[in-house]
Formats: C-alpha cells, structure tokens, sequence
C-alpha cells in the first residue's frame, strides 16, 4: 500500500484519482492525512472502495427547506422517483431512530447514517440534531453526517462538532453572487424572503464561514457541486480550488437532473443536462485541484443499503413497528461482520500489492516509441458489489465504467440506466429502458457482465458494444485490464478511427 | 383578519415553527391556520412569516382570499410556460 501511496504522490500532475481504487491498494484519497482516511475507509459514499462494501442509509426527518434551488421542486414525490432529495416518508425523530436500529441490526454491513433532507437538515434543527442525539448515545457504532446547503450551518457549527458528526457535505455551486442569482431565485434570511444578487450573496458567505469553522473544528467536509451548462460549468474549477484551500477533502461534482415533467424551473425552461463526456471532462479539470468522488449515485434522501440500491421498501414504518431489535446483540454481529469485511479488503490489497492479475502491469503496455499511440478503452461493468463482476447483465440499474489505458485502470463514475426510475408499466416501455441503457453505455466500447441474454447481446453488438461474460466473479480491475491487453494485441487499439458507439458532443 | 393555508400546501413543515401567534398547525390533507389566532404577523414582523418562507405558490392566500405568492412568483417559471408543459405532459 505505501508503495501505492509514495507512488502517487510523486505524480502530482497526474493527481491523485487517474489511478482506479476500486478492489485495489489504492484509492483517490490515498492522498489525504492517514486521520482522514481512517475515518473514511468504511464510508461508502466517499471511498471510493468502501461503496463495495459497506452500506449506508439516509432518514427523512428534515422537511423544511430554507431556500430554493432552481433545480428543485418541492412539490414532487413520485413513488418510482430516485432522484435526490425526494422522499416518500417523513419520519419524526423517534421514528427515525427506530428505523436506523432496525435496518443496523438486519443489515449490518450498514457504516452510515446520513440526514440529507427532503428540505435542508438544519432548517429543520430540532429534528435533525435530536435524531443524532439519541443515536449517539443508543448506537455509537454508526457514523453520523449531514448534508446541507449552507445557510444556516454557522450557527449549528458548536453543536454539530460536539455531537462528533464526523462528515458534513456542504452543497456549494457557487462562490459568485452573480452566478448564484441564475441558481437561487430566494433565501429566507433573518425573518424574510431575501431574492437576486443579494440572496446568492448571503448564501455564499454563510456557506464558506460554515466551512471554515467545520474545518477549524476538526469536522471532514465535503464539498457537493452540482454541474449546470452554461451557468456554473467553467465557474466550478474555480470553486474547486476555493474549497479545497479552506481544507474541504473532496469536492463531488454531479450532473443537472432537468426534464420538464420533474416541474423544476430548469426542467421547464429547457436548461439542458451535461452529457457523460462534458461531465467527465469537468471532473478531471476539478481533480487536478482535489479528490474528487466519482461513484456517487445521488441518492434519495430516504435511500437504505448498499450505494446503488435502495432496500427502502422493507423498512417502512409499519414494517419495523413490529420488529423486535436486540441492539447490543447486533452490535456484536456487526463488528463481527466488519471484520470479516476488513479481511477480504485486505485480501484483495493483498492480491494487488504481489503484481498478481490485478492492475495492469504498466512496464507491459508502455509502447515503443515508434509505434502509433494506443488509444483508451471505455468499459462498462455490471457489479453487484464486492469490486467483482458479478451481476446478470439484465439486472443492472447502473453500470460502472472504467477506462483502461497505457496509464493503468480507472475508474470514471457510475452511470444510472433506468434513468432514475424504478420503472413500472407507467414509466416506459422496452424501447424506453433501451434507450436509457445505450445512454448509459455512451462512449463505452465493452460491456462486462456476469451472463447476458441472447437477445440483448445482439443488440449491444448492433450499437457498436462488444459483450463480454467470460470474467464472471473476478475481480473488475483484473477484468478491465485483460480486456485491455487482448485489445492491444489484436491490434484493435492502434486503430485511430473513433468507435461507433462514440461519446456525443 | 387572518391568512390562511389552502389546498396547495405540500406539509412541508416550514412555517409551522415561525408563527409567532403559534396558530399553524399539521392536519389532514394539509396544515391549517387557526383564524382566531392569527394576527397577520401585525406588530411582530413586517413580512408575515408563513408567507415570508412557504415555498409553494398560493398555498396561502391573506384575508380576502387572494394568493400571497402568486404563480411564478417564487419559482421564476412563468404560468403559461407552466400550463403548457403540463398539458403537453397530460396528452402523453
Ligand atoms: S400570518 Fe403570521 S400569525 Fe398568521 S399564521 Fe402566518 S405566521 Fe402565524
Ligand atoms: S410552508 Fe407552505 S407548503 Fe409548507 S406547510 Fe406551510 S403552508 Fe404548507
């Protein structure tokens, strides 16, 4: 692992992320303190590592908000919605503990409680806090974090440190008040609704004094941006660097969700969303600044289980009134299945660290000089979890999307192909899904999956995607990069030509 | 004198803790404000606070009936653009 670690910190203009972590000795925030990443390491949402392993969980206590997003629609909660911030059940803070002890106890590889909304947590102080209060005292085990749009945070600083919240996500999209007046059309401040230049101005001071504070407190902060074309899209590099010298540890850069039936302003003023490549192109900008998190799936702000997925549904209020929580015993069966997680990681580490299969030895792929360069090869993964290929190409909601090139393997983000809908008879038919799947698979050469059917196979081969089952169960990065080198000795990446299934502008 | 929630209101629990007469209060289908406390935040505030946060377009209207956050005027969506993309949505 230190090998890994010196080895990325002597490339610091490749950054720390153009290496993939996932299943190997090594992650974007092998560059942090050694304080940090333990704290981290079991976080699902910002180790890039741990999302295969653990899981988290958000509660909806907090409905008020106390600003508008252009972005948002507080009037929306479709039950087939995953969209972050929706929320079918608002749960009072007993309600909220109940269920976070019930779903620890069956699901104990859960790390994470997070209160994210429907509103703003601290809008809602009472709740939020007093959820955190008791779960403190009744489940220590459990990690606490809260996401916020800023605005209230440097009043609830004192509190938040002393409930030991160990990570605050801050949604910032902008330092500059004439970018936020396009984002946010009113704050309510000091007993009134505040609107325009002066609103935006409020917000951002608040935002980065509640940074600065959390960070002077000890308190990890994370910084969300959510990407706007032709709003903040160039403006977020400079945020990046602004957060990052206040002492922020990863910046998370996340695309515009806009369609007109979502009822936003932007969904119905026909403000587009970044495509993969636009999206992937900022967050490498950003990355030369900063960690950035790439396997983040905005979840719902009621989401339960591993990232991902969403176990919501076995944990509703009439569902966990009628079960009996022994929670000191499930404390001990989930140190007990930590451990063995911690193991396997290990393990895998370990499998990495000896050369083995797992990382492309990279002394193999450098090219002679006089040859044509290789090109990079986009590969789209089913993954159920533990890093491996290990999901039926018909059961992906999302694929995983790794590159593979001369520098090594890594990973590019997690892209959703049910295009934030559970589905159902109401929210498309076969064609629809398709068409969400080849969106998800834009600019992806190769599909790799545990097992696929006939016909699906023939129509990923009709898009110019070429399937691949063979690796079922191995470990991803070891998959990618064989993959890789078959393509390089079949000659296929010296090929200048733009694949069929090119990215889109 | 009172203001009041109508149907509009999505129990989004904003204003419940800002009344200063403590006259909002959570009932089915929607939060409700007790006329005979309500007294139009006089004296308190200048904006009258339910108003001054609700972030859902007429869900309260003052004493003569009359929306205080007319449509268009919080999210910035103009109400024809609105109505066309709901129509266009319906006939799917
Ligand atoms: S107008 Fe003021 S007093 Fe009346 S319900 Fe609203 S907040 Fe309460
Ligand atoms: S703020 Fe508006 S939408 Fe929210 S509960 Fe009060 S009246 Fe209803």
């Amino acid at each position: 692992m230190s090998d890994k670690v010196t080895q990325l910190q002597s490339e610091p203009e490749e950054g720390g992320c153009t290496k993939s972590g996932c299943g190997a000795g090594s992650e974007p925030l092998s560059h942090l303190p050694e304080a940090i990443r333990q704290k981290v390491h079991n976080h699902p949402c910002y180790s890039e590592q741990a999302h295969h392993h653990y899981a988290r969980m958000h509660v909806a206590v907090a409905p008020a908000c106390n600003i508008q997003c252009h972005y948002c629609n507080r009037k929306y909660d479709c039950a087939n919605e995953s969209r972050p911030g929706v929320v079918s059940e608002l749960l009072t803070s007993q309600q909220a503990v109940k269920k976070v002890l019930a779903v620890a106890a069956n699901i104990p590889q859960m790390t994470v409680l997070g209160v994210a909304g429907p509103g703003d947590p601290l809008a809602n102080p009472e709740r939020t806090l007093g959820t955190f209060r008791e779960l403190a005292e009744k489940a220590p085990d459990i990690k606490l974090c809260l996401s916020t749009n800023g605005l209230a945070l440097p009043k609830h600083v004192e509190e938040i440190a002393a409930l030991n919240v160990d990570h605050v996500t801050i949604t910032i999209n902008c330092v500059d008040p004439d970018i936020g007046a396009q984002i946010y059309p009113w704050i309510f401040w000091n007993n009134r609704r505040v609107r325009g230049r002066k609103a935006a101005e409020i917000l951002i001071e608040q935002q980065q004094r509640g940074l600065e504070m959390l960070v002077a407190k000890g308190v990890l902060v994370k910084v969300n941006s959510v990407m706007i074309p032709g709003v903040n899209d160039q403006h977020l590099k400079e945020v990046s660097k602004v957060v990052k010298a206040k002492g922020a540890f990863l910046h998370n850069v996340m695309p515009l969700i806009a369609e007109p039936e979502h009822g936003t302003f932007y969904g119905l003023m026909g403000q587009r969303s970044p495509n993969n490549a636009e999206l992937q192109a900022l967050q490498d900008a950003c990355a030369g600044d900063m960690a950035m998190m790439r396997h983040c799936r905005q979840c719902r702000a009621d989401a339960v289980g591993m990232l991902g997925e969403d176990r919501g549904a076995e944990f509703t209020l009439d569902k966990i009134e009628t079960m009996e929580i022994d929670y000191a015993a499930a404390m001990e069966r989930r140190a007990q299945v930590h451990a063995q997680i911690e193991a396997t990681r290990s393990a895998q580490a370990a499998q990495v660290q000896q050369g083995g299969e797992t990382l492309v030895p990279i002394s193999i792929l450098k090219r002679p000089k006089a040859e044509p360069p290789l090109r990079p090869l986009l590969v789209a993964v089913a993954s159920e979890g533990m890093g491996l290929v290990n999901q039926h190409f018909g059961h992906a909601r999302e694929f995983l999307v790794y590159e593979a090139s001369t520098q090594g393997v890594r990973f590019i983000g997690a892209r959703k192909a049910d295009n934030y809908c559970d589905g159902g008879d109401s929210c498309g038919d076969g064609d629809a899904k398709w068409s969400a799947i080849l969106k998800a698979l834009e600019g992806c050469e190769v599909m790799l999956c545990s097992r696929i059917g006939m016909g699906p196979w023939e129509k990923l081969e009709a898009a110019g995607i070429e399937p691949n089952n063979e690796y079922p169960m191995e470990p991803i990065e070891a998959a990618v990069a064989a993959i890789y080198r078959q393509w390089q000795e079949a000659g296929r990446l010296h090929r200048a030509a733009a694949p069929r299934n090119a990215l889109s502008a | 004198m009172a203001y009041q929630i109508v149907a509009a209101c999505t129990n989004c629990w904003a204003c419940q803790p800002l009344c200063p007469s403590e006259a909002i209060y959570p009932a089915a289908p929607h939060f409700l404000i007790d006329a005979k406390r309500c007294t139009e935040c006089d004296g308190a505030y200048s904006e009258p606070q339910c108003a001054a946060i609700c972030p859902i377009e007429a869900a309260i209207v003052d004493s003569q009936g009359v929306a205080v956050n007319p449509p268009g005027s919080l999210t910035g969506i103009p109400p024809e653009r609105m109505a066309a993309a709901r129509a266009e949505i319906g006939a799917r």
